[in-house]
């Protein structure tokens, strides 16, 4: 498949704001029995907008993707059927729970509503829930768009489902261990320990579908393509000297050798260098290496986002081998 | 229920893009506006289309066969391209089964062309929106055009009749015993998605030949004649 650069910044972006989002509710909610501290209430707020400025960003992204983008209300229409209608429904929901929790606390909308045991519960906290429910149920519809495709074996697996959670959520803790290390709050140890476990876990899928994927049997052939037996058919002629839609749009263009160079490429920055920069700051106590740290993995998640288009083999391609 | 779909004769189509050429001019003079074509005069030129002949080799050298396979939407009747779209704007008629876009509703995600197997679907790159194959449903439909002209702009325009048109629930339609009688396959039938139109295959066409048919052993003269031959010429050498 061809990697579209617009579906690239929209899949990495609101991954890394949901999980931002979600690392900002898990701060909230270790806080609660006192594993971490608990924080002023700004620290959600600011959180929780930057979380919004990556959501938003996202769907900037998303509308370059779409030939008309006026009509994009209409993409609502069939949430029964289309995991990409049920994306567009719910990222808005996404967003604006974001928001919501952002602003309960900067309104400091912290008094009791009710208590469940010792358990103390407030506007944020339910909101808190929710978006945390919303986010997953986003992370879900955004990666079903790829895996629900059958024709594209390598997506249709829930491993590319686990990948965009645990990218998604990786990343965003990795957001959130830079944000608290920018205003120096001491969460910043909580949130990449986090970050590194995440990164490890989507560390484990992602080889899981590389290997699941080195191993693919195709389902269609040359010769059910075109229903005649033979072991020796090629195409001599496609139709069309100067491309078409079809050689646009599922071929990523590029020689073998740079695909494996990419693949490298993201497995390096993706998972081994972010991990080695939180563990040196640790060490150095340095404000400036978490964010390097989240620099560096962003970019290996678009590399990442490119690879997984481009290892895609669309079944069509068969028909679009030769052109005369 | 009503299912229109092409069959296409492989055996008898000889690759002349006259169906190519006859769709894009029906379908770009049409209600929906030009089929966009790009760079027409230009080295690369690009457009989009509904339809394509594709041409393949079968065998190695000397023994090859050239096939020349044209391919639109195959109308399927599990059509995976339609549950995918977010809009609406792909959909299926019900009552003739034919699968289209409604290129106002279209947003141009182009997810649709992701969920078809056989890549009948071409964006328009002018008006942004998807299309494919509609089997000329304006002109199908057009209950103002004489039954004859009733048919596929393709299906029309091809030199050697290898396109076939009409009801393939039908079971008496010429196009469903087609099917039946000549071994028509669908294409990619892993998939499930039922493609209406269907493919007729190549077929050699072999001449048996007897031998007493080339000799006349029924010749009455020679039952009754006495006389004995030593290779000469005999009535039985008389070209006929
Ligand atoms: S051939 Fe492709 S576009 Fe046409 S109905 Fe089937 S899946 Fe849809
Ligand atoms: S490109 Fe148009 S027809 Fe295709 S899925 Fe998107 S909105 Fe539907």
């Amino acid at each position: 498949m061809h990697p579209a650069f617009s579906v690239i910044f929209l899949t990495t972006l609101i991954g890394a704001g949901q999980g931002l989002y979600l690392a900002m509710v898990t701060g909230q909610l270790y806080a609660i029995p006192n594993f971490v501290e608990a924080q002023v209430d700004r620290f959600y707020a600011f959180g929780s907008l930057v979380a919004l400025l990556f959501l938003i960003a996202g769907l900037v992204a998303s509308f370059f993707h779409l030939g008309r983008p006026e009509r994009a209300w209409r993409a609502a229409a069939k949430w029964r059927t289309s995991w990409l209608s049920r994306e567009v429904i719910i990222l808005p929901i996404v967003m604006a729970l974001v928001f919501a929790y952002g602003f309960a606390h900067w309104m400091e909308w912290t008094g009791t509503i009710f208590e469940v045991g010792a358990l103390r519960v407030d506007v944020t906290l339910i909101l808190g829930i929710i978006g945390t429910l919303a986010s997953l149920a986003l992370f879900v519809c955004t990666a079903m768009i790829y895996a629900d495709v059958k024709f594209l074996q390598e997506w249709h697996t829930p491993l590319t489902v686990f990948n965009f959670i645990f990218f998604g959520a990786a990343s965003g803790f990795m957001l959130a261990a830079a944000y608290s290390a920018y205003i120096g709050n001491p969460l910043v140890t909580f949130y990449g320990t986090w970050a590194v476990i995440l990164t490890l876990v989507a560390l484990g899928s992602r080889l899981a579908h590389l290997r699941r994927n080195a191993r693919i049997k195709r389902k269609s052939t040359v010769q059910t393509a075109i229903g005649i037996r033979h072991n020796t058919l090629v195409q001599r002629t496609q139709g069309a000297t100067g491309g078409s839609f079809n050689t646009r749009e599922f071929f990523h263009g590029r020689s073998q050798r740079f695909v494996a160079n990419v693949r490298y490429l993201f497995l390096l920055l993706v998972f081994p260098l972010p991990v080695l920069l939180i563990g040196a700051s640790y060490v150095t106590e340095s404000p400036n290496l978490p964010i390097l740290a989240f620099l560096v993995q962003f970019l290996g998640l678009m590399a990442e986002r490119w690879s997984f288009f481009a290892e895609a083999q669309h079944p069509q391609n068969i028909y679009y081998q030769s052109v005369a | 229920m009503t299912q229109l779909a092409l069959v296409i004769d492989l055996n008898v189509c000889v690759g002349c893009h006259a169906c190519v050429t006859s769709c894009k001019e029906w379908n770009t003079s049409g209600w929906a506006g030009p089929l966009v074509d790009q760079n027409p005069y230009g080295a690369s030129p690009t457009g989009t289309f509904f339809n394509r002949v594709q041409t393949f080799e079968v065998g190695t050298y000397p023994n090859t066969e050239t096939v020349h396979f044209p391919k639109s939407c195959l109308h399927c009747e599990e059509p995976p391209c339609v549950p995918v779209c977010p809009t609406g704007a792909s959909y299926k008629r019900p009552d003739n089964g034919v699968v289209l876009v409604d290129y106002d509703k279209c947003i141009g995600c182009k997810y649709c062309s992701w969920a078809c197997p056989y890549g009948a679907r071409e964006v328009d790159e002018e008006q942004k929106v998807m299309k494919k194959c509609t089997l000329c449903i304006d002109r199908i439909t057009d209950a103002k055009l004489p039954e004859r002209d009733r048919k596929p702009s393709c299906v029309l325009a091809c030199p050697t009749s290898a396109r076939l048109f009409g009801d393939v629930h039908d079971a008496d339609s010429e196009v469903s015993v087609a099917i039946r009688e000549r071994g028509g396959y669908q294409l990619m039938p892993e998939w499930g998605t039922k493609p209406a139109n269907h493919y007729l295959p190549r077929q050699k066409t072999r001449m048996h030949i007897d031998p007493d048919e080339l000799t006349r052993v029924d010749n009455p003269l020679r039952k009754e004649d006495l006389t004995t031959y030593t290779g000469e010429e005999t009535l039985d050498d008389v070209a006929w």
